[in-house]
């Protein structure tokens, strides 16, 4: 019998509209239409009934959030019931008054996305002009006293700035610097062999950033993110399945993490439907994969089982082809040879396709 | 590098206590929550940028008059450092 915790945090995926095309884009390959996305009266519901079911906070993201009018109104009726609220935007469509008027809302943290250090780089991988209008957004940040986190995601094509996005790091100071390597999933996964690090790119990361840590220390928090392709175990995902997080995807549907979609069978119960709190409890998808019953060899009977509990489910319907096997990335699943043939590849001594321009599939957006 | 007895420290950027009405009373800030009781709670709440240490010092020591002086400034000290390389205060 599994205790059952209270979630966390809500991540409200407000909509999959954006006007960004990143290849590395987490959300899942069919994309919500304009024209079923929540209203903005049910979102203040779901607010509230969060913070009555025990949640803290709040990351209004996407898509871009930004792209959805009533965003001033959503971060004022989040706060209003008591949760802490983050933006995750790129910084397109933004200017200084609605700026203003987000902090005055009641925004408690604003995380800026990067798609490398310079405007090249950035366009190569998000087929946008973005990166002078992020610039100008940490201008304007400094006229106010929220957390400001940036955040750079990054892979075999950006690495190699990792020094520059450092300098801007050390430029704007921001309270929270995340490096985030790419998860492969969805549009990330279609674009894997050109987005995963070799294990040379990897080992300068961690010496580059361990140093930056230290250098930023009472600064500027440095986070890193190790792609899980080269860890000895999984990671701890969404802190496990459906005992921190709940996700609402712009239609409505709940899930317990961004990539569940693509498990066949799983049924998500709607808000439409039912209250936050009876979803967490009862519904199927979360119940499924949450404690430790499912679980097969040689997860079940592993020590670490309590620590990563069993790595990602996604990565195991996607990899192994089973939603409950151990997730291949670890060092102990049987499946494991599939991640080690696959970095094989990506670290030849002279890789061909590193000297290719690579040929990506870029995120569209819905209508 | 433990903080100055003279330095006022105040929460960072993005972190702020839940409201009264919410318990447990949780620190928040961005990508985490700490949760605090006791003494944590009662040093975060004095962390407005008018009390210097100093005077947080003396409010521990009258809160917890059994203990020895200098050892609750030396864990004093040791928590601000903590919550300061945490990013969850600045002075």
């Amino acid at each position: 019998m599994t205790t059952l915790s209270t979630p966390l945090a809500l991540i409200a995926e407000l909509t999959h509209r954006c006007p960004l095309h990143c290849v590395y884009c987490s959300n899942p390959m069919e994309l919500t239409k304009r024209d079923s996305e929540l209203p903005t009266q049910t979102w203040i519901r779901l607010f509230q009934e969060a913070a009555q079911a025990g949640v803290l906070q709040v990351d209004f993201t996407g898509g871009e959030p930004l792209a959805r009018p009533d965003i001033v109104e959503l971060i004022r009726a989040a706060r209003a019931a008591g949760l802490y609220a983050s933006l995750i935007t790129s910084g397109l469509p933004l200017d200084e008054a609605k700026l203003a008027a987000l902090v005055e809302a009641g925004l408690d943290h604003f995380q800026l996305s990067f798609q490398g250090a310079t405007e090249l780089t950035a366009r190569e991988i998000s087929n946008t002009t973005s990166h002078p209008q992020k610039l100008r957004v940490l201008q304007w940040l400094k006229k106010h006293r929220i957390g400001v986190t940036l955040n750079f995601v990054i892979h075999r094509q950006n690495i190699h700035e990792l020094e520059e996005m450092l300098a801007l790091v050390e430029e704007h100071k921001p309270g929270c610097v995340e490096f985030a390597s790419v998860q492969y999933y969805g549009w990330a996964l279609a674009n894997r062999e050109a987005l995963l690090p070799t294990r040379r790119q990897l080992e300068f990361c961690v010496a580059t950033l361990k140093e930056a840590e230290e250098r930023l220390k009472g600064k500027t928090r440095v986070i890193f993110v190790v792609p899980d392709y080269y860890a000895k175990y999984p990671k701890q995902c969404v802190g496990g399945w459906g005992r921190k997080l709940m996700l609402v995807s712009p239609d409505g549907a709940v899930l317990p993490c961004h990539a569940a979609g693509v498990i066949p069978g799983l049924r998500f119960n709607n808000v439409k439907e039912k209250s936050l709190r009876e979803i967490w409890e009862t519904s199927p998808a979360f119940c499924k994969f949450r404690g430790e019953d499912w679980m097969q060899e040689p997860c079940k009977s592993c020590d670490r089982r309590h620590v990563d509990f069993g790595g990602c489910r996604c990565q195991a319907f996607l990899l192994a082809g089973d939603a409950a096997a151990t997730d291949p990335v670890c060092s102990l699943a049987p499946t494991r040879a599939k991640i080690d043939a696959i970095l094989a590849v990506i670290n030849q001594p002279k890789p061909a396709i590193l000297d290719e321009q690579p040929t990506y599939i870029f995120r569209p957006n819905p209508s | 590098m433990k903080p100055e007895l003279t330095a006022t420290p105040r929460l960072a950027p993005g972190v702020r206590l839940n409201e009264k009405s919410q318990q447990p009373r949780t620190l928040l800030m961005p990508e985490r929550a700490l949760r605090l009781n006791g003494p944590s709670l009662e040093i975060v709440q004095l962390c407005d940028g008018k009390h210097t240490v100093q005077q947080i010092a003396e409010k521990l020591h009258a809160l917890y008059s059994k203990a020895e002086p200098q050892r609750i400034t030396d864990d004093l000290l040791g928590y601000l450092a903590l919550l300061r390389d945490q990013r969850a205060i600045d002075f």
